[in-house]
């Protein structure tokens, strides 16, 4: 076990956990984070898609790494990537056709993720098969952190539910939980992504980004309060 | 003519792109630094929606949907698992001979436009376009309506959202909320005005 985990293969798989997360940091693939994340259940399937596919298509290219012309090598790896989502894709609506048609148009749009496309040619097109694969888990998990956390605020503060699961009792069925509607709709997954940005960037203030315009404080003798 | 009508300003209003359904997010955050680049990026995506969406209107209808070969004797043959890959090639192809001819006629166009372009390709709304034009079944006319209005609902988005965070740079934001942190508050913001459309029946 600890000839596979070296230093770097560690490095490669925790460090887009929090450090370098690929949502709150490198503000890759948030199109699909948003739109799935109202159910916990569809937030889970899409996770495991996208680790699947990035980790696959990492390990792929980076091992013809050294024959893709530079010229072409977008479409080079964008077919590798199509090929690796249509077979995601079929197996969906094969095994779990329910869940496949409420991702809809989502699970062909991990194409275009660009979590996938970022590794690839960020990582997967520098370093050895094995790494790549590792990079490429490493970042789904980031991913997949992210969405299951929005989905479960979204999903326990919406219906009342976890998985299907009721818990808390909705007023409806004579409970005392009044679901917030809210956070089934488009705004709230934007408001929940950007609190947890901010929680993480309090935690670590070194991703804190640089101020454009830095206001002048009024008070002059001590250079005002901070 | 009607029911055009309505789809179109369904797809820019009550079905935009990147408000409801999150697509093209990735550049929509990236590049909605100041009103001009925005706004640039924002008329390339109408022009590449409205030129690919029917396209791969044509490509779906006359060679992957089920039965669509038999204008060459071949039945029963359903090549729609084909789609994905094929609507990512006729995008990047599109893409490269816009550029192309962008370049050849229409240099002034071309530089405004330049470092947009290539990026398009891998743009999530592009390909979300195409994708919900198959799964909805739309005919060709549809197409081309539903192609237009999305881009044009798109660029009315980071246009928009771009004014906002040119007025938002002078404000006092705190430390850890700084650029993505509120720029995502914010779209959460303009995604509930755009919900206020969502009564409307058409």
């Amino acid at each position: 076990m600890s000839a596979i985990l070296n230093d770097e293969t560690k490095k490669v798989l925790t460090a887009p956990l929090v450090n370098d997360n690929p949502i709150t940091l490198q503000v890759l693939g948030i199109c699909s984070a948003l739109a799935v994340t109202s159910q916990m259940s569809t937030s889970l399937i899409m996770a495991l898609a996208l680790t699947l596919v990035t980790a696959f298509s990492s390990a792929a290219i980076s091992a013809i790494r050294n024959h893709i012309p530079s010229s072409i090598r977008i479409i080079v790896q964008m077919t590798i990537i199509a090929s690796l989502v249509i077979v995601v894709d079929q197996i969906l609506k094969a095994f779990a056709y329910e869940v496949s048609k409420q991702l809809s148009v989502f699970v062909g749009l991990i194409i275009t993720n660009c979590i996938v496309m970022g590794r690839a040619e960020g990582y997967a097109m520098k370093n050895p098969p094995l790494e790549s694969f590792m990079d490429g888990i490493g970042n789904g998990l980031g991913y997949s952190l992210i969405l299951i956390i929005v989905a479960f605020f979204r999903e326990t503060l919406g219906s009342g539910k976890l998985l299907g699961i009721e818990v808390f009792k909705l007023t409806k069925d004579g409970g005392w939980y009044d679901p917030n509607g809210l956070m089934l709709l488009p705004p709230s997954a934007f408001f929940i992504i950007g609190l947890i940005i901010w929680g993480v960037r309090e935690w670590k203030p070194n991703q804190v980004e640089k101020v454009e315009f830095k206001i002048m404080s009024i008070a002059h003798g001590e250079g005002g309060h901070h | 003519m009607e029911a055009y009508i309505s789809l179109f300003v369904k797809a820019v209003f009550i079905e935009n792109l990147a408000l409801s359904f999150f697509l093209g997010m990735c550049t929509f955050i990236a590049v909605s630094k100041k009103i001009a680049t925005a706004m640039g990026l924002g008329v390339a995506v109408m022009v590449v929606q409205a030129i690919t969406v029917p396209a791969n209107n044509v490509v779906y209808h006359a060679l992957l949907k089920e039965d669509a070969l038999s204008w060459m004797g071949i039945k029963g043959v359903d090549l729609s698992f084909l789609a994905l890959l094929s609507c990512i090639g006729m995008i990047a192809a599109l893409v490269q001979i816009l550029e192309m001819i962008l370049d050849k006629f229409f240099p002034a166009l071309y530089h405004a436009l330049g470092v947009f372009l290539p990026l398009i390709t891998v743009n999530c709304a592009i390909l979300g376009g195409s994708l919900f034009m198959i799964e909805r079944d739309y005919n060709f006319g549809e197409s081309v309506t539903y192609g237009v209005g999305s881009g044009l609902g798109w660029a009315l988005a980071i246009t928009v959202m771009a004014g906002v965070r040119e007025k938002l740079k002078y404000s006092d934001i705190p430390a850890g909320l700084q650029g993505l942190g509120i720029t995502f508050i914010t779209a959460g913001l303009m995604s509930l005005g755009f919900m206020a459309f969502s009564g409307i029946q058409l």
